[in-house]
């Protein structure tokens, strides 16, 4: 009964959204305002409609109801009942309703907080929404029913993939789906703003918080992704250049380079054209990332196969969505008048450096993911693009970025001069350079330069706030005062700009890591790192739907008992599969990470211990990094709902268009 | 303010050549050995059979190297390749090997070859395509104002006056 | 004003063509897949067009084995299977390759990796198609072929060169579109 009921609200969604997307697209022609007062009223239901078919499934998964083939097949009454939620979204119909859940939800958001944007332009805004949600509706109401039925239903279900049995998959599919999705509102202003043939920094003020919220959301969705494989792979990699990665990094990426291109937009009005065509690049990414993901074309550790037939039915879909907003672009961006005249070197010089190379970081790492399919497509040659080529082509295209990083925030608007900046930013440059030297002077070149480069990062965020509350320079009562009095959009970039030197040290202190993979017998040891690690025994633990192997580590310094490690191997016995759990310290600037496998009959085992330097600062950078996102969110002026201010917003302008 | 530019261009440059030229060269020369998929070699051997397995993907696994994958076969290859290297072979040998039997898929770095000049230029490609088009840009944007109109210029001192 | 617009406009459809070029590839691609020409995961082995690598491998309890020398010797061309007892897919080609050696087709067998008793009970189970048989158990030799898993077979011509190749069992639409005009090429 109640899987009918979600399988007809999710039927009802798809009506919603498709009336959704005439009114709003047809309404604003008429200029009815109670026409187009019905977008959002009908983007609220399409909301939640889903709501309502989402919680159906849910429940489906929670009391086990195996007449659902999803939960049949993915599922099992064994499986505990965190999974048994997050199981729901483990798969691949699943993880399509949770998507358009989510796109819903954007178009909801829109409706519900979006009372400043003028009626027509909001009205597009749905419509657009509304588009793609009638789309990937359409898709799961029909190829990939997550409500479909088999009868008789089998006595027990097959169970949630062991590898997806981890508190990971409650986190981060849905918080990346957020971000991915997110950039739907930004793809859905530039198609709005197309329609009417004008970008104004009204636009761009509009765009910006939405683009912040999704770009916050798909960091902190990368960054538990990267936790996630990094404790359950085995052996301590955070980062695999890995397509399915490679496919979320892409619309970070272009993403980031829109919030900063939109911040000339709204200031100077300028970037206006490329801003618009970064906003449906973003968005294309963010499909074509599920189109891949779903394919089988590419070749990654974290698959997620469906039948040709729904690859298809995406790649239609996604045909449609990029190539109908490509081809508006083309109609309709030349008109787009150009103005906002500045200097090479100011603020949106340095905006523009950003936007070069972030864009070109995002060609290689496209060129690189892309390139094995086609070329085996154009030649009839199979090659691999990895790691090794990323950390060759594509790192060092970060080192520009991370210099005018720290710089542009600095410079002020139209005209400015290097000098002056820099000598705001001695102190940080001094810092980087020796550490630079030490580093090298100890051989360990890409160290140096990453440490360096990350203390440039981190130095100029904190020089930029210190240079704002003008620290030292007034008595500190007032500076703590301007701190707290300060727009909440710059401390928000201060804090980006400083979540991303984090990551950085982090990823340079990873590759000083050290490693020893040896075999040991109970009570032999090895020594790493400073630390004696001693194999005291392995023994079996009982799980819910799994047996466990752990391995007992007593690490000690000079002798002296400094923590207890268990690595363990579950052994899930439903699906023959072997999952790895590494045990993992950390004192906030190291990891201490263990492993084994290959047990042998004399008790022993294939040990892996590791010593990771500054690795908790990568996970943590990402988190920073979001939450500036947040931040700038909560600036009064971008505050959603807030009342508009005519002068500022130039609304009437844009409801003429 | 050109000048600056070009300056800050300059050092940009500097930094991305600097980075692009290196690789990484730290090795802990602790002179101990170890016994790893059944070859025993010294640290120093085991680092640079490290530095191959990971060059070299595991075949069986989805995108996984040699060197960090459980399956089978990569542990043959491991133990291929600790041998090799306690025998003497240089990397580029060892490589060559590999290559020779399973083609230049097992390169986790395609080599440079006329086939794979697009993928390994692309951020020279990129570089140069952005440029062209902020160059285009500027150019529109930098179009002079038209010079007002007659009557337009008459208007103007009437309003200011 | 005309020209510089359309010069713009060409410009500005840069990403439209490249989006088009980028979702017809992925249309073919799909459809590749679709028919089973294209996946991510297999490669073409380099030794077809080459002649095989040396070798010499023993049989079963020390009967005799084959070679290199052997397989270049021959005058018919030559399947050589490599297979092994605990290999599922392999127990699934064994009925075809049944098929292929009562149609007069030898096929030389390779143990990948296997035990004495296991290969017997197998070989008892699911038939011997095997005009020879060999055992590797270091898998050296295989590795040395490319070999990357079983099941996979070469078609050796005379003088050894390896003809074509197939990483995967040997089924039907296999044999009847891929191995037999091979094998009529070499005829």
């Amino acid at each position: 009964m109640i899987p009918t009921l979600g399988h007809f609200a999710l039927a009802l969604g798809f009506a919603i959204a498709v009336a959704q997307a005439v009114i709003g697209l047809f309404g604003p022609k008429f200029r009815d305002a109670t026409v187009m007062r019905a977008a959002p009223a009908l983007a609220i239901g399409q909301f939640v409609s889903l709501v309502i078919s989402f919680a159906a499934l849910v429940w489906a998964g929670v009391v086990s109801d195996f007449t659902v083939r999803n939960v049949a097949e993915f599922s099992s009454s064994t499986t505990p009942l965190l999974y048994r939620i997050t199981g729901t979204w483990g798969n691949h119909d699943g993880s399509m309703l949770l998507w358009c859940l989510i796109l819903s939800l954007c178009s909801a958001v829109v409706a519900a907080f979006g009372r400043t944007i003028p009626t027509s332009l909001r009205a597009r805004v749905l419509g657009v929404l509304g588009l793609v949600s009638a789309g990937f509706l359409l898709f799961t109401v029909t190829v990939s029913n997550p409500f479909q039925r088999i009868w008789p239903p089998p006595m027990q279900g097959a169970g949630v993939n062991p590898i997806l049995q981890d508190p990971g998959l409650a986190v981060h599919p849905p918080i990346l789906y957020a971000g991915y999705v997110g950039f739907s509102i930004a793809f859905a202003f530039a198609v709005a703003a197309l329609i009417e043939g004008r970008v104004d920094a009204a636009w761009g003020r509009w765009v910006r918080p939405w683009t912040i919220v999704s770009w916050a959301f798909l960091t902190a969705g990368i960054t538990f992704g990267s936790l996630w494989s990094y404790y359950t792979l085995g052996w301590g990699g955070f980062w695999f250049w890995d397509p399915v990665e490679n496919v979320a990094l892409l619309p970070w990426l272009t993403g980031t380079a829109l919030i900063h291109s939109a911040i000339v937009v709204e200031k100077r009005e300028a970037l206006k054209t490329w801003s618009v065509l970064l906003a449906i690049a973003t968005f294309s990414l963010s499909l074509s990332g599920t189109f891949l993901v779903r394919s089988g074309l590419l070749n990654s550790v974290h698959s997620f196969a469906v039948s040709p037939n729904q690859g298809l039915f995406i790649l239609v879909l996604l045909g449609l969505t990029v190539g109908g907003s490509l081809l508006l672009f083309v109609i309709r961006a030349p008109t787009l008048g150009a103005s906002g005249v500045f200097a090479p070197v100011s603020r949106e010089g340095a905006l523009i450096v950003n936007n070069i190379f972030l864009c070109m970081i995002a060609a290689v790492v496209f060129t690189g993911t892309m390139y094995p399919p086609f070329v085996d497509l154009l030649l009839g040659v199979q090659l691999s693009v990895g790691a090794p080529f990323y950390d060759q082509a594509a790192l060092p295209l970060t080192a520009p970025l991370i210099l005018a990083m720290a710089i542009g925030p600095m410079l002020p608007w139209k005209r400015a001069a290097i000098g002056p900046a820099l000598v705001k930013l001695w102190y940080g440059g001094v810092i980087a350079l020796v550490i630079f030297a030490v580093f090298m002077f100890r051989g360990h070149v890409v160290a140096a330069l990453g440490l360096a480069g990350a203390l440039w990062v981190i130095c100029g965020a904190l020089a930029d706030l210190s240079e704002r509350i003008q620290l030292f320079r007034i008595p500190i009562t007032r500076s703590i005062r301007r701190f707290f009095s300060m727009p909440r959009a710059s401390l928000g970039a201060a804090c980006g700009h400083l979540g991303f030197g984090i990551t950085v040290l982090g990823i340079a202190g990873m590759t000083l890591q050290i490693h020893t993979i040896t075999v040991l017998r109970p009570g032999q040891g090895v020594n790493l790192g400073g630390y004696r690690w001693t194999l005291e025994r392995i023994y079996n633990a009982p799980g819910p739907d799994y047996a466990a192997r752990v391995a007992l580590i007593d690490v000690t310094r000079h002798g002296k008992h400094v923590m207890t490690m268990r690595p363990e191997r579950r052994f899930f016995t439903a699906q023959h599969v072997t999952t790895e759990h590494a045990a993992i310290r950390t004192n906030g600037l190291w990891n201490m990470f263990a492993t084994f496998a290959n047990e042998d009959t004399s008790g022993g085992a294939e040990f892996r211990f590791n010593v990771h330097p500054l690795a908790p600062e990568i996970w943590l950078g990402g988190l920073v990094m979001a939450l500036g996102g947040g931040l700038s969110l909560s600036d009064r002026r971008f505050r959603i709902g807030a009342p508009a201010r005519r002068s500022l917003r130039k609304p009437q302008h844009t409801v003429e268009a | 303010m050109t000048r600056t530019f070009l300056w800050a261009l300059a050092l940009f440059g500097l930094m991305f050549g600097l980075s692009a030229g290196v690789s990484i060269a730290s090795a802990n020369n602790t002179p101990t050995t170890i016994t790893r998929d059944g070859v025993t070699l010294t640290m120093n051997q085991e680092h640079r059979a490290e530095v191959i397995g990971n060059q070299l993907r595991c075949l069986v696994c989805q995108n996984e190297t040699v060197e960090n994958s459980q399956a089978g076969l990569a542990r043959q290859f491991r133990g291929i390749i600790r041998r090799r290297v306690v025998e003497d072979w240089s990397n580029r040998q060892i490589i060559r090997y590999m290559v020779h039997r399973y083609g230049i898929f097992i390169l986790l770095k395609p080599p440079l070859v006329p086939m794979t000049a697009l993928l390994w230029f692309s951020p020279v490609i990129a570089l140069v395509v952005g440029t062209a088009v902020i160059l285009a840009g500027r150019r529109r944007r930098m179009k002079p104002v038209p010079e007002l109109e007659p009557d337009e210029q008459k208007r103007l001192k009437e309003l200011l006056n | 004003m005309g020209h510089p617009l359309l010069k713009r406009r060409l410009l500005l459809s840069l990403p439209l063509a490249a989006a088009t070029a980028g979702g017809l590839g992925f249309y073919i691609l799909l459809e590749r897949a679709r028919q089973g020409s294209y996946n991510p995961q297999t490669f073409s082995n380099p030794l077809v067009g080459h002649r095989i690598p040396d070798f010499r491998l023993v049989g079963i309890d020390g009967k005799q084995g084959f070679g290199s020398s052997e397989l270049i010797a021959s005058k018919k061309p030559i399947l050589l299977n490599f297979f092994a007892s605990w290999c599922v897919p392999c127990a699934g080609e064994a009925p075809y390759l049944d098929v292929i050696s009562k149609s007069g087709v030898d096929i030389w067998g390779i143990a990948y990796q296997d035990k004495a008793e296991a290969l017997a009970f197998y070989l008892a189970k699911y038939g011997d198609p095997y005009t020879r048989l060999a055992t590797d158990p270091t898998g050296r030799t295989a590795i040395n072929f490319g070999v990357y898993g079983v099941p996979e077979s070469f078609l050796v011509a005379p003088g050894g060169i390896v003809r074509w190749h197939i990483a995967g069992p040997l089924v039907p639409p296999i044999i009847n579109e891929q191995l037999r005009p091979e094998l009529q090429k070499i005829a």
